[in-house]
């Protein structure tokens, strides 16, 4: 079954921070103040993942983390995109091979988008949600998606 | 006999249709109004139809822990119960369908049923966000039914002391029969209260931003929905829509159920369709100034706070509004 156009129309976003230093979640916060304004696009943070599409994530995974981020992953309802924000969530970044991470984001949890940048900018993460929504799509139409 | 009631099934679904498109136009003007006053562009009027068809699109979860039968069922009671709402309430100066079927205190009662589905929902729901939610929505419904119920109630008792012998508590007689050209001036200020407890209600009964404690997404994670995804989500969506229209009808047709065709001298069909428009537009000015308003100059209160707010003030205000309505009536 093909998403609906609708789906790109209403993206709902949840935000988890798997141990990142914060810059990146005030960049994606700053994607909600009146100069970027996502809501026009539709999109719209929520305050739990089974209200999301979109799963943004930032930061490399710590060691506490890695079972409260599957949790979050499973408990997001399909279709479902996870994006990536930030240099540390991509690679490990400065933290690579450190004695209390566990290692960049996919190597926990299946990954659609990298949005790179130390932070990343608001018109990078933006881009790196309607990118995801086309990924979606895209699997959609090969029959692995979901 | 058939026929009249298959002409009542066809303008129940009409006016299902109408109530709920009428929702969702709401909720987007809502939305993009609210984005308009802090200096954002917003998202367009068609969002809330995006929403619900996103949702209706998405996997529906019920978790491990959740009561599974009662969990599914609540959002369809929620909806249920405002659907019957749109049944009694009158909708564009006509007369509600169901009228003689039912008056104003079955209205209040169903105004409790999607409050009621959302807390058992939210107890069913198993989680500790939820649970947490379902307790305040509790708790926010005792505070303010208590100055609803005395609102509502002294505008019946008036009438029925101004006009002995009609049914009272009907929506349509109170609708046909404007309070403000009957009272004097001691009980046009009580009028005037009761109007400002009615107006703070609507926000609470909504579950709107001052008052959406139940729902504060920042700190309990959207309490009472935080399970909820998918179709479940969206009947609650809708639910909460078609409740804007409710209140906003309601509060027209007890406080300004006035046509304008009357005035203009327009009769028959445009008649009517002046009435519509000019019904739609008292609609939207009530939610507003009660919804819109509100909801981008406060922020979210404490449950005590709230607590506090409805029963000493606004219990105060409606209080005053039925002394002042009775007074008017002794002397």
């Amino acid at each position: 079954m093909a998403l609906p156009r609708s789906f790109k129309r209403a993206l709902w976003v949840f935000h988890v921070a798997t141990g990142s230093c914060n810059g990146c979640d005030i960049e994606i916060v700053a994607a909600l103040t009146p100069r970027y304004d996502v809501e026009r696009f539709g999109i719209m943070l929520t305050g739990t993942p089974r209200h999301a599409d979109v799963l943004l994530i930032t930061g490399p995974v710590t060691k506490p983390m890695l079972p409260r981020l599957k949790r979050i992953y499973e408990q997001t309802p399909d279709p479902k995109a996870v994006i990536v924000v930030g240099g540390c969530g991509s690679t490990s970044g400065v933290f690579y091979e450190s004695y209390n991470v566990v290692g960049p984001i996919d190597e926990v949890i299946p990954v659609d988008v990298y949005v790179p940048g130390c932070p990343s900018r608001p018109e990078a993460i933006i881009d790196g949600v309607v990118k995801a929504v086309a990924k979606l799509e895209t699997l959609e139409k090969s029959g692995v998606g979901g | 006999m058939s026929a009249t009631l298959l002409n009542a099934v066809w303008q129940g679904i009409i006016i299902l249709v109408g109530g709920t498109f009428l929702g969702m136009v709401y909720k987007g003007l809502d939305r993009k109004l609210a984005a308009q006053m802090q200096g954002r562009i917003g998202p367009p009027l068609r969002q809330p139809f995006f929403d619900v068809v996103k949702l209706m699109v998405k996997e529906n979860i019920v978790p491990d822990h959740a009561v599974a039968w009662l969990y599914n069922l609540m959002p369809l009671v929620s909806l249920a119960a405002v659907g019957t709402l749109l049944f009694y309430v009158p909708l564009g100066g006509f007369e509600p369908l169901l009228h003689g079927y039912g008056d104003l205190i079955l209205v209040l009662y169903l105004l409790a049923v999607p409050s009621i589905a959302m807390v058992l929902g939210g107890f069913a729901a198993g989680s500790p966000f939820a649970s947490v939610g379902a307790q305040r929505e509790l708790v926010m419904m005792m505070a303010y039914e208590f100055p609803l119920a005395i609102t509502l109630l002294s505008l019946g008792w008036y009438l029925s002391a101004a006009m002995p012998g009609v049914h009272v508590f009907s929506l349509s007689v109170l609708a046909a029969n404007p309070l403000w050209g009957l009272v004097g001036p001691l009980g046009f200020i009580g009028l005037l209260l009761l109007f400002c407890a009615l107006m703070i209600v609507t926000p609470a009964e909504l579950a709107k931003i001052p008052f959406d404690i139940p729902e504060a997404e920042t700190e309990i994670a959207g309490g009472i929905l935080a399970e909820y995804s998918g179709r479940n989500m969206a009947m609650f969506y809708l639910a909460d829509a078609i409740k804007m229209v409710v209140m906003g009808s309601l509060t027209v047709a007890l406080f300004f159920p006035y046509g304008l065709s009357g005035l203009l001298g327009v009769a028959g069909a445009w008649g009517s369709v002046i009435d519509v428009i000019f019904y739609l537009v008292k609609v939207f000015v009530v939610i507003f100034f009660a919804v819109i308003v509100v909801r981008v100059a406060f922020a979210r209160l404490k449950i005590g706070q709230a607590v506090r707010l409805f029963w000493l003030p606004i219990t105060g205000i409606s209080l005053l509004g039925m002394l002042l309505l009775t007074l008017d009536r002794i002397v």
